[in-house]
């Protein structure tokens, strides 16, 4: 299965290297720079790249390539999802997933490498059993280990891995037993140039922080199961009670996790939060263009807007903006082409605008490209969808636990196509256009 | 500047030199912080992929250090570098055969891993005895280690293929989730090709998945998927397949009418039912797995299923976003109407890398059809502003396939692309104009004027694809365009040496179409062009020009040919299809590597054709005891109770999961719990214990038993004797039983019973058969057959039943035993059950148990016992003392270790129980 994995930075430095097998020879990346060269973006290197002796997957997470080595077939999503399942135990274990973080606990990383797999194969990937064996770091750890030269391995062998509910310890103990479920959904949508809806969906993620002590068995109910169409879950979630009664059932593992991804049915019509006003423009005469961005809200149940945020992807022969903004700031980054409007807080009663001109390169054509618009938004205390947990009962443990149910909405993927005024600089083409138009209707 | 860099760099080798010195002297010291520190660094040399081999002898002293953390880093350490020092690495061995025999099962367990990991040649048969041991090791978690080593050593060592297969035969009957996953992953690398191991297992696989951990799941997915297509059946449905029109004129056809509805076998309905669930689960190989399940083997009713699933994953990482991509292109040749609801989730965000809008815009164009198509056009035409050029160039060539794919559209999309002319950016007009000229070939009479407005680009356009397909357009159709013909070529004249080699072959080709049907105008140009092309540097030019002019130019040599030039040249030519690179890529199996790159990996498994009769299905039933444990394992998942966890409800969740399988299942379990207790009843009273071989519903009436007559087989001493006794309980009769088909392990052998000619309905048949085991516990398989059916059975013998007795006196017992000492003994101590605290009951359940005999002894206090192997006559010698309060001791002394160890167990239940 997976022989080696390369750990790449974006200036193609190969900074960790891990073999399960015996020792693949780093110049087996070479090949892979080679695509990266061509690919110009990081994110467009295939995933999935064939050497002569060798097949390279990798993925791109947190401006670090993992790449690993293969000899035989094997699922490429298989590698893949094991690949993002390292990124994700790093991120755990660290807090974040970059470069500086794996160079500073090299050993801790290799060690876990190690753990995760055994001749390629996956062997423990549950947080939980990992956590038993090799200690997260901790600001008080690391100075205790520094004054007593004490080590971040377990002493206690992992208990976790025996059992058959390998995602959770056995002995847990609190003193304060609580148990928080955050459901955040996002709004994936696109809208064309006059504000109708081309495509719009809701995505829903229900996150647990749960610390109980003992064995607890939870069952989580919904008000409305019925908006659910899809769903997947965490291994602790039993099926059978889902299919039969619609109420999530687990044993939950101790501390964060994803217990639920769902989505909800295209049928129901997703109510869109805000609605955008715009205009774009290039002149004629002269190398400049004006831009008229207006925002206000639309369906929001009553609640506020916040964190809102504007991402226009500009035409490359924007030179800079010059530009009013109402509320908030602006900046344009000349090298991406990309202009960012942080809003913050949308007050329906001033609507924030953002006005003002754009110039372009003199001498060259006017931009005949579309720029695309994306919005970033969040909502509190509101699942769009309207979803609502009704209830969590605890079975198995005598205690009274601390419940808790946060919703919020963000906005996803969430695009809206621009309409663009381009003059058209050449009397001839359009005459063309024109003629080629009437020949066609002939000739038809 | 040049003594200065010498001087920095000598510098650095002292650091160097240093740092490697202190090194050695912490790993020496008695410290165990030094010795973590040092180990730390050196560990952090190897990810770095810098050579610490050099500190070898120094750190695999430490492999038996105190310290967990540095222990750990030296069994890292020693993983890696073992293969280059073989000899200082057997040093450590011995740490490790120590820990193998640790009470504790996680130290057992991480000796025998790291204890595989050594790659060095000479500890083969010390890591095969190892893995032996381990798969009969009381710990799932053990033995789950156990089949992970199995591939380490193939891998090392593909000369012992055949005792691991042994091995994981014996794994594949575990009964744990643990285990389920790791040793299918061994099958799949050591012996994929012996699908039958896995029959007895199959219906235990397909109940125990859905508590699989995730990466087991996939693992025994793609296997079963496999196993499924050669082993069960389904009076396919194979003809829907084909494409979604050919269907429809089809099923007009009367004959159509008469196919016969099919019939799934139980299994396949089982193993359909069984993944389902999982199309829910977090991990994206896992669904992935299930989907290419449905597609490769369910109805297509049932296929629609995986759609959604499918399209959830678009939602995850980018890469993951790539891979399913392409699966679902290649599903959507064959199955369009499963993702036609879906279409809009294919829409492309301008945020998507270009490889996924290209894979978007590829399911978009298989999903277009007559209904669809404004939608995706409209679509389209918003992609064809964006500001990706390669993207766009997609777009456009997407266009062309709707267009050619879909006739009403095709003006439509003509004038679009026409439009597209105009486009500012080279790229996109080049692009535009293949497509063009591609939908031109359809038909080319509408069309004259485009293909003037065409000829005018020339002048502008300078990617060479465009221009050559423009020149190819004119001279294919150069009676439309007859006055801007001959124009054009005057241009290509002068530009000839400086065109791209593509644009200069059209060219020839322009002037040699020229010439046959306006030779007036062109003759002199013509000719100016083949003596340009003569003398170009690129030999297939000069080939070109020297075939052309023979044709065209009639000379006394040119023969019969250039008669015929202009047929040659102005045939009318196929209009082009416009193909998905997806089409046929499913002869792969869906989600595997081959499939994406739409090549044969090593090691892929080619995903066979359906069997053309049904296979028989009762090689997957178990024996009686094994059927109820499978099914009596309580999954988690499955029952909403834990059973493990909380004691009290042991029970009720039993129930629970009996009624969890279906009809056909439950049907199996009560048979079985009957026949259970059937045999429990009876097995006391006689001593010879009777097995079942073939049960009369699957027997389809003929029923059969055995048991070890314990008799010498006469033909052949070193065959142990097995009297069948055949039931017929059908009403007709049972003609010429007989053997065939024997399929045994290396060495071992059958003597048949001679056929049975006839057994009338309701009679008893006895016959022996002499099956030589090799002293091993494997079964023998082979096919019973009948005048018309044949049945897969197989006998495994239990280790008691391996051996004869033989009669020693106390003395020469006591002789013999001193010399099996060592390895060859191994002590068990016990407490005897109550019942059984006599001599007389202790013998008897002793030679009950296995096939010895008593050896004559003063005291009464110790029982001894001794037999031959059957076929290798090694001694074994029994021994059981007994002391005070029903404590007892268990001695077995063997030659043949495997055997001794085997037999320990079996006599120990059969005293304690």
């Amino acid at each position: 299965m997976i022989h080696s994995l390369f750990l790449i930075n974006h200036t193609g430095d190969i900074f960790l290297e891990k073999h399960w097998k015996s020792v693949i020879g780093r110049s087996v990346c070479d090949y892979f720079f080679e695509a990266r060269e061509k690919a110009v973006e990081p994110e467009n290197v295939p995933p999935v790249l064939q050497t002569p002796h060798h097949y390279l997957i990798s993925i791109y997470r947190g401006k670090l390539f993992f790449l690993s080595v293969i000899q035989t077939e094997v699922p490429p999503l298989f590698v893949i999802e094991f690949l993002h399942r390292v990124a994700d135990t790093i991120q755990d274990y660290f807090g974040e997933c970059s470069e500086g973080v794996i160079k500073d606990n090299v050993v801790t990383v290799y060690e876990l490498l190690e753990e995760m797999l055994d001749n390629g194969f996956p062997l423990a990937t549950e947080s939980n059993v990992l956590k038993e064996m090799i200690r997260p770091p901790t600001i008080l750890r690391s100075v205790v280990n520094t004054l007593t030269g004490a080590s971040n391995v377990g002493d206690t062998l992992p208990t976790g891995q025996l059992s058959n509910v390998p995602w959770r310890r056995v002995g847990v103990k609190y003193t304060n037993n609580e148990a928080y479920f955050d459901v955040i959904e996002e709004i994936d949508a696109i809208l064309d140039k006059s504000g109708t809806t081309v495509f719009a969906e809701i995505q829903g993620v229900i996150e647990a922080c749960v610390r109980l002590t003992g064995m607890p068995d939870l069952t989580l109910s919904f008000m409305n199961p019925r908006l659910l169409d899809d769903v997947s879950f965490h291994p602790c979630v039993r099926f059978k009670r889902w299919e039969s009664e619609r109420v999530l059932s687990f044993i939950p593992p101790d501390g964060n996790f994803t217990l639920m991804n769902y989505h909800v049915s295209s049928q129901n019509l997703v109510a869109i939060p805000v609605y955008v006003k715009q205009s774009i423009s290039f002149f004629e005469t002269g190398p400049c263009g004006r831009l008229d961005i207006t925002i206000g809200p639309k369906q929001t149940m009553g609640k506020t807007v916040e964190g809102l945020m504007v991402t226009i992807h500009m035409p490359k022969a924007v030179l800079s903006a010059n530009l009013t903004a109402t509320q908030g700031t602006y900046t344009y980054d000349l090298a991406t082409k990309v202009l960012v409007w942080d809003i913050g807080k949308l007050n329906p009663q001033k609507l924030p605008n953002l006005k003002g001109s754009l110039t372009t390169q003199a001498g060259t054509p006017k931009p005949e490209d579309n720029p695309s618009l994306n919005i970033d938004l969040k909502i509190q205390q509101l699942a769009i969808s309207g979803l609502k947990v009704s209830r969590l009962d605890m079975y198995g443990e005598k205690y009274k636990p601390f419940k808790g149910v946060k919703y919020l909405t963000k906005a996803g993927k969430f695009q809206i196509y621009i309409y663009m005024f381009i003059f058209l600089e050449n009397l001839m083409s359009y005459l063309l256009f024109e003629w080629l138009q009437c020949v066609l209707k002939h000739s038809i | 500047m040049f003594v200065a860099s010498v001087i920095i760099v000598f510098c650095l080798f002292l650091s160097a030199e240093k740092e490697a010195k202190t090194n050695y002297q912490m790993l020496d010291s008695n410290k165990d912080s030094l010795k973590l520190e040092a180990m730390k660094r050196i560990v952090a040399m190897i990810a770095r992929g810098k050579n610490a081999s050099d500190l070898f002898p120094a750190v695999v002293k430490n492999v038996a250090c105190k310290n967990i953390e540095v222990k750990k880093l030296v069994y890292v350490y020693l993983v890696r570098y073992a293969e280059e020092q073989q000899d200082l690495a057997l040093l450590s061995i011995s740490t490790f055969q120590r820990g193998l025999k640790d009470p504790n099962q996680l130290i057992r367990a991480s000796a025998l891993r790291v204890l595989s990991s050594i790659r060095v040649t000479i500890i083969v048969p010390i890591m095969m005895l190892a893995i032996k041991e381990a798969a009969s090791d009381m710990s799932p978690y053990v033995r789950k280690t156990a089949a992970h080593a199995i591939p380490k050593l193939y891998s090392l060592d593909p000369e012992q293929k055949d005792q691991l297969i042994e091995v994981i035969e014996k794994l594949l009957a575990d009964k744990t989730t643990l285990v389920a996953g790791s040793v299918v992953m061994a099958f799949e690398e050591v012996c994929p090709e012996r699908i039958d191991l896995i029959h007895k297992n199959y219906r235990k696989l397909c109940n125990l998945l859905i508590d699989v951990e995730e990466w087991g799941q996939v693992v025994i997915i793609n296997m079963l998927t496999r196993y499924a297509r050669t082993q069960t059946f389904y009076g396919s449905d194979e003809d829907e397949d084909e494409d979604e029109e050919e269907k429809e004129k089809k099923a007009e056809t009367p004959a159509m009418a008469k196919r016969k509805p099919y019939v799934m076998d139980p299994d396949h309905r089982l193993l359909l039912r069984n993944t389902k669930p999982l199309l829910q689960s977090r991990n994206a190989a896992v669904v992935m797995a299930v989907a290419q399940l449905y597609f490769h083997l369910a109805p297509k009713a049932e296929v629609g299923v995986i759609a959604k699933a499918l399209v959830r994953l678009l939602r995850s990482h980018s890469e993951v976003q790539y891979v399913v991509l392409q699966n679902v292109a290649t599903m959507t040749i064959k199955r369009r109407g499963m993702f036609e609801p879906y279409l809009k989730s294919f829409y492309i965000r301008s945020t998507d890398p270009t490889q996924i809008k290209v894979l978007k815009l590829e399911v978009l164009t298989n999903l277009a059809n007559e209904t669809n198509i404004s939608t995706i056009l409209r679509e389209f035409q918003t992609y064809i502003k964006s500001m990706d050029k390669d993207f766009v160039a997609a777009t456009i060539q997407a266009i062309g396939r709707c267009a050619t794919n879909i006739g009403e559209v095709r003006d439509t999309c003509l004038n679009g692309l026409v439009q597209l002319l105009s486009n500012r950016d080279e790229l996109v007009v080049a692009e535009s104009v293949v497509v063009i000229k591609k939908l031109l070939q359809m038909q080319p009479e509408k069309h004259s004027d485009i293909i003037k407005h065409m000829a005018k680009l020339t002048d502008n356009i300078q990617v060479p694809m465009a221009r050559a397909s423009i020149l190819w357009l004119i001279g294919e159709y150069c009676e439309h365009v007859p006055k801007i013909a001959p124009d054009v070529l005057r241009k290509m004249a002068k530009s000839f040496t400086n065109e791209e080699d593509i644009v200069k072959l059209q060219i020839i080709n322009l002037a040699a179409k020229l010439y046959l049907t306006n030779s007036k105008q062109t003759k002199l140009l013509t000719q100016y062009v083949l003596n340009l092309a003569k003398y170009d540097q690129n030999y297939d030019i000069r080939d070109r020009a020297r075939f052309i002019r023979q044709l065209i130019v009639p000379t006394e040599k040119s023969g019969a040919l250039s008669k015929y030039a202009k047929k040659l040249f102005l045939a009318l030519k196929p209009a082009p299809v416009l193909e998905s690179p997806f089409k046929d890529r499913d002869h792969f199996q869906l989600g595997s590597l081959s499939h994406l790159l739409n090549a044969k990996a090593g090691g892929y498994q080619e995903l066979p054709d359906w069997p053309e009769a049904a296979p028989d299905p009762s090689v997957r039933n178990v024996e009686v005891k094994d059927s109820v444990r499978a099914v009596g394992t309580v999954t988690y998942r499955d029952t909403g109770a834990l059973w493990d966890l909380q004691g009290p409800k042991k029970k009720c969740s039993f129930h629970a999961n009996v009624y969890q399988p279906s009809l056909y299942n439950w049907a199996l379990v009560s048979m079985t719990l009957h026949l259970v207790l059937c045999l429990q009843t009876i097995a006391p009273s006689s001593a010879l214990k009777n097995y079942e071989l073939l049960h009369r519903i699957t027997g389809e009436g003929l029923s059969v038993e055995y048991c070890f007559s314990r008799q010498p087989f006469s033909p052949d001493a070193n065959m142990v004797a097995v009297q069948m006794q055949f039931t017929n309980n059908a009403t007709a009769d049972t003609k010429n039983l007989h053997i065939e088909d024997v399929k045994l392990q290396s060495g071992m052998r059958v003597k048949e019973f001679s056929e049975i000619e006839l057994l009338p309905a309701g009679e008893t048949a006895t016959a022996v058969m002499g099956i030589d085991f090799c002293d091993s516990t494997q079964a023998a398989n082979f096919q019973l057959c009948t005048h018309t059916r044949k049945f897969f059975v197989s006998i495994q013998p239990p280790v008691g039943e391996l051996m004869r007795p033989v009669f020693l006196t106390e003395n020469e017992f006591k002789k013999e035993q001193g010399q099996l000492m060592g390895m060859n003994e191994i002590t068990e101590k016990l407490t005897l059950d109550m019942k059984c605290r006599n001599e007389h009951t202790i013998v008897q359940r002793v030679t009950t148990a296995a096939n010895l005999s008593r050896v004559p002894c003063g005291s009464d206090k110790e029982c001894r016992f001794a037999g031959r192997t059957v076929s290798s006559s090694s001694l074994v010698l029994v021994t059981v003392a007994t002391k005070e309060e029903g404590a007892a001791q268990l001695t077995v002394n063997c030659e043949k270790m495997v055997i001794g160890t085997m037999l320990v167990k079996d006599i120990l239940l059969a005293l304690t129980q």
